[in-house]
């Protein structure tokens, strides 16, 4: 697992993970934490101890809601969020199931609904995503059902000429066959600017 | 009249937020904005792409940018997901990586190409740098005054960058304060929502709507603003989930920015979207509509 720990310090940023001082200042701003198995201060700590494969078996990643807090907060200018993304899609990659975190599977609807349509649909991904789910279903039906009575909730597929010239552009992403390469996971330590 | 390209983002078109879009549309006139809608946008990819495959995250952005480009104008996009998903995509797009050559290349199969020439702007930003609340207030035909509004930034309007200070952020106070309503400062007005955790993990996400919920009502506020859809479903569909889980009892409206604005202008509520609401406005607003 050595290799992976590698491939993230070979990120942009990545590079920083060593300068991190396990203050915690990451984990005491994260809403997430308490549902987490490990925190971000943990999750940078089994990463530099090479344990990344242990990270990748807890719902740990998957909990992150993308709040940036960390990020703007951490005294070391490290970015716990591009970190919690790369790790998730490095799981999404080696097919590891995180302990039943059910946020794969809805990121999976997701993704087919807007390769599907060019957009997202979202009647469509609840569905989907509730299908298998019956209790989560149950909990939800009651906010469905007065979002769809506010007209919220389209049953209409989207149409966009646009789908199948995304479509186009994604089948030749692949081609070449780089997206296996180390370049795929440079994108999530994008940060943002412009 | 300042013309900008307009992406809509799936959710606000025909969705969940449909009623962000549909008041945004209908304040642009009297405020002199045009909005041309980019013909055939499609899905900014969002968390969960970028987050399965970053590469075609960055392409679902990218097309868009590339068709923004032809139309050679500013991107003007009224989600704070799209807002930071596009400036993502541009971020990884210009800075020359291999990573970069691959994406040009898959978006030359669509006849596309990207010059790194557009800015990705979030319709607040419009509002506060190119109108100002002033301009805005001068075209107030219906003073709020009294109103007490509680402005809910959330995440990422102002994280990791945005329209305003990412922990601090004031701007937003200003164009309410320019509709003669009272900005209400509240300790949890840039904490996370959960977004959407909200579906994979409800009992997370619901505890946090809680605590943005309490913060804001313990200072007495009649209504939230907000220019996040993600925010908005959150804390207004999810309200009364929230009051089932932990006995509260709120019934805070949760209005778009642009339905606030809207009523100031002197629009008719339908107009805005506001019958969309599920904790609906209309009590609140009852003193400034018609
Ligand atoms: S805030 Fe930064 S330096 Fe502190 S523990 Fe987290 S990552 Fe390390
Ligand atoms: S970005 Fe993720 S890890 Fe960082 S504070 Fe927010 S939820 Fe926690």
């Amino acid at each position: 697992m050595n290799d992976l720990r590698e491939e993230l310090y070979r990120l942009p940023g990545g590079e920083k993970f060593n300068l991190c001082i396990q203050c915690g200042t990451c984990s005491a701003s994260c809403p997430s934490v308490s549902a987490m198995r490990y925190s971000p201060r943990q999750v940078i700590a089994l990463v530099r101890a090479g344990m990344v494969q242990e990270v990748l078996h807890s719902n740990a990643v998957w909990m992150c809601a993308s709040c940036y807090m960390c990020t703007v907060r951490c005294p070391r200018d490290i970015q716990p969020t591009e970190l919690m993304h790369t790790l998730q899609l490095l799981a999404a990659r080696l097919g590891l199931i995180a302990d039943r975190s059910p946020a794969p599977a809805f990121y999976r609807a997701f993704r087919a609904s807007v390769k599907a349509h060019g957009r997202a649909h979202e009647f469509g991904i609840m569905f989907n995503f509730l299908l298998g789910r019956p209790g989560k279903a149950l909990r939800m039906l009651p906010v469905a059902i007065s979002l769809f009575r506010r007209g919220r909730l389209s049953l209409r597929v989207p149409r966009t000429r646009g789908a199948s010239e995304l479509a186009t552009i994604l089948s030749a992403l692949r081609q070449g066959g780089e997206s296996e390469t180390p370049a795929a996971l440079t994108v999530a330590q994008g940060g943002v600017s412009a | 009249m300042k013309a900008y390209s307009y992406f809509p983002g799936c959710c606000c078109d025909e969705g969940t937020g449909v009623a962000y879009g549909i008041s945004t549309r209908a304040i642009a006139a009297p405020l002199e904005i045009e909005l041309r809608r980019l013909a055939d946008w499609n899905c900014c990819g969002s968390a969960p792409m970028w987050a399965l495959d970053s590469a075609e995250g960055a392409c679902a952005s990218l097309r868009n940018l590339a068709l923004a480009e032809q139309a050679g104008l500013d991107l003007v996009t009224h989600c704070s997901s799209c807002y930071l998903m596009l400036r993502k995509a541009h971020t990884v797009f210009t800075r020359d990586t291999a990573l970069s050559f691959q994406l040009r290349r898959a978006l030359r199969s669509a006849g596309l190409e990207y010059g790194g020439r557009v800015r990705v702007r979030h319709l607040a930003e419009i509002l506060l740098d190119d109108l100002g609340p002033e301009a805005i207030s001068r075209r107030v035909r219906k003073k709020l005054t009294g109103l007490r509004v509680g402005c809910y930034y959330g995440c990422q309007t102002v994280r990791p960058q945005g329209i305003d200070h990412p922990e601090f952020p004031t701007r937003l106070e200003r164009l309410v304060a320019s509709l003669g309503a009272d900005a209400v400062d509240f300790p949890f007005k840039t904490r996370c929502c959960g977004a959407s955790l909200m579906f994979s993990e409800d009992g997370l996400a619901l505890s946090l709507v809680r605590k943005i919920l309490e913060s804001a009502t313990a200072r007495g506020v009649q209504c939230l603003v907000t220019v996040c859809p993600f925010c908005q479903i959150n804390l207004d569909a999810f309200q009364r989930h929230v009051n089932g889980r932990f006995g509260t009892r709120f019934n805070v409206p949760v209005l778009f920015l642009t339905q606030l604005i809207g009523i100031a202008l002197g629009l008719e509520p339908r107009s805005l979207g506001l019958e969309k609401n599920i904790v609906l406005p209309a009590p609140v607003l009852a003193a400034y509509v018609g």
